[in-house]
């Protein structure tokens, strides 16, 4: 039996809660004077990997882009390590958090400066290729939904243990595609919650 | 200590799709979820310090320039995990409506006075007991378009993280005896009336503070709780 507290909607007004300095300006007078404590720039100086941005979309089951989501994403560092007490080898980029939000913009935009995470140990000992845990919220949402994020330009993906067992013809809606802008790779992932292109989302 | 987040615990979550509330029609998937393994990608989390936040985060009445108007209360309780151990050093986060029933956003166009002296939103970090501690306005009832006459009950949103992204609750908090229980599609979306009410605040006139404030509890449950040794087994 289960005594946990049940989750809610995050409902359409979090914004000056937990994404003040969003792109969507929601504040009547102006700008929210509250700061983020979780920002979409995951970067921090001294962090080593490759610099990457992610960019995406995300639409309801009409096709329309949600202009009042939130993402947030969980992932390790270029070497695959966790900033958590359970991942217990070394952590070679101490003040990388690993941890971003990132609120929509009016057609249902969100983006992530972040680097790209390094391959994390999987289930029985077979590595996990690289990929970032995602969580989106919104409402409409009465609980979060999960999925993840992996990168097109990644061999690993074909022996991935999460990612093979999603049905082969699905996988693709978790594989965010490498492009180049002003020299800096880009990363599109779009999230559709319904339709021909439903995303996989997890139980987990 | 290992800690494990059954997912049976779930059943006490809403279902995505719950169509009395019409905006899950659009937004909840509809293709059966991918039941997979917890990997350490899921059973960390992110972890954040007394460094994130301002001593006075905490205190909503004193985000302007004077007081803001309503009734004071405090909102305080205990992080805990399912095993009801406390989950000390977590973020907590909550943003509310004004006393009025109006949130500072321009999507909300109740006619209802916004307060210059509130925004609703406050953060703290529960304590080494997982103790954590709001100054804030009681919230007031508003209208939504979801159906002819609808209302929202009195409610505080929290946003709380836990010992793994798997703990991660979004919740909202309940005032006690609210008449607009019955006639709430987002409150009844959870099933079972023992798990509705953990989402209900009691009256703590222990903790009153006479001349000053109401108190109000509300403990938070997360996911997450120790390993028998037939969970070690099965790894």
């Amino acid at each position: 039996m289960s005594e946990i507290t049940p989750s809610q909607t995050v409902g359409p007004f979090f914004a000056y809660g937990l994404t003040p300095e969003g792109r969507n300006k929601w504040d009547p007078n102006g700008t929210y004077s509250w700061k983020t404590t979780v920002a979409d720039n995951l970067i921090t100086p001294d962090v080593t990997g490759e610099r990457i941005r992610i960019e995406g979309r995300i639409f309801d089951g009409d096709g329309v882009g949600i202009n009042d989501a939130m993402l947030e994403i969980w992932q390790a560092d270029a070497q695959g390590r966790y900033a958590h007490p359970r991942d217990t080898r070394a952590l070679p980029n101490a003040t990388f958090k690993g941890f971003g939000r990132s609120a929509t913009s009016k057609d249902g935009t969100f983006s992530f400066d972040t680097i790209k995470p390094g391959a994390v140990p999987g289930p029985n000992g077979k590595p996990q290729a690289p990929h970032i845990v995602v969580c989106i919220y919104s409402r409409g949402m009465l609980r979060q939904v999960y999925t993840r994020l992996y990168f097109s330009d990644e061999a690993g993906n074909a022996s991935d243990p999460i990612l093979t067992l999603v049905p082969a013809d699905r996988r693709v809606t978790l594989i965010a595609n490498k492009s180049v802008k002003n020299g800096q790779p880009v990363y599109t992932f779009d999230i559709h919650m319904q339709g021909d292109k439903e995303t996989v989302f997890f139980e987990v | 200590m290992t800690l494990v987040f059954p997912k049976e615990s779930l059943s006490a979550f809403p279902k995505h799709l719950t169509p009395e509330y019409k905006s899950t029609v659009k937004r909840s998937p509809t293709k059966p979820l991918i039941i997979v393994p917890h990997t350490l990608s899921e059973l960390t989390g992110p972890v954040y310090g007394h460094d994130a936040i301002q001593e006075t985060d905490n205190d909503l009445t004193k985000q302007g320039k004077g007081e803001p108007l309503g009734e004071r209360i405090i909102v305080h309780g205990h992080v805990l995990d399912e095993d009801k151990r406390p989950v000390p050093d977590v973020l907590v986060e909550i943003w509310q409506a004004n006393a009025c029933g109006r949130y500072v956003h321009l999507v909300d166009q109740h006619p209802a006075p916004l307060d210059p002296n509130f925004t609703g939103a406050g953060r703290t970090i529960s304590d080494k007991k997982g103790y954590y501690k709001f100054i804030t306005v009681k919230p007031g009832a508003y209208p939504w378009g979801n159906h002819h006459n609808a209302w929202r009950p009195n409610h505080i949103h929290f946003s709380v993280f836990g010992h793994s992204f798997l703990s991660r609750l979004v919740t909202q908090m309940y005032f006690p005896g609210d008449y607009l229980f019955p006639f709430d599609p987002i409150f009844n979306s959870v099933a079972d009336e023992k798990d509705r009410l953990r989402m209900v605040s009691s009256f703590d006139l222990e903790n009153t503070v006479p001349d000053w404030a109401l108190a109000f509890r509300f403990d938070i449950v997360l996911r997450g709780r120790e390993a028998t040794p037939l969970d070690t087994d099965k790894h």
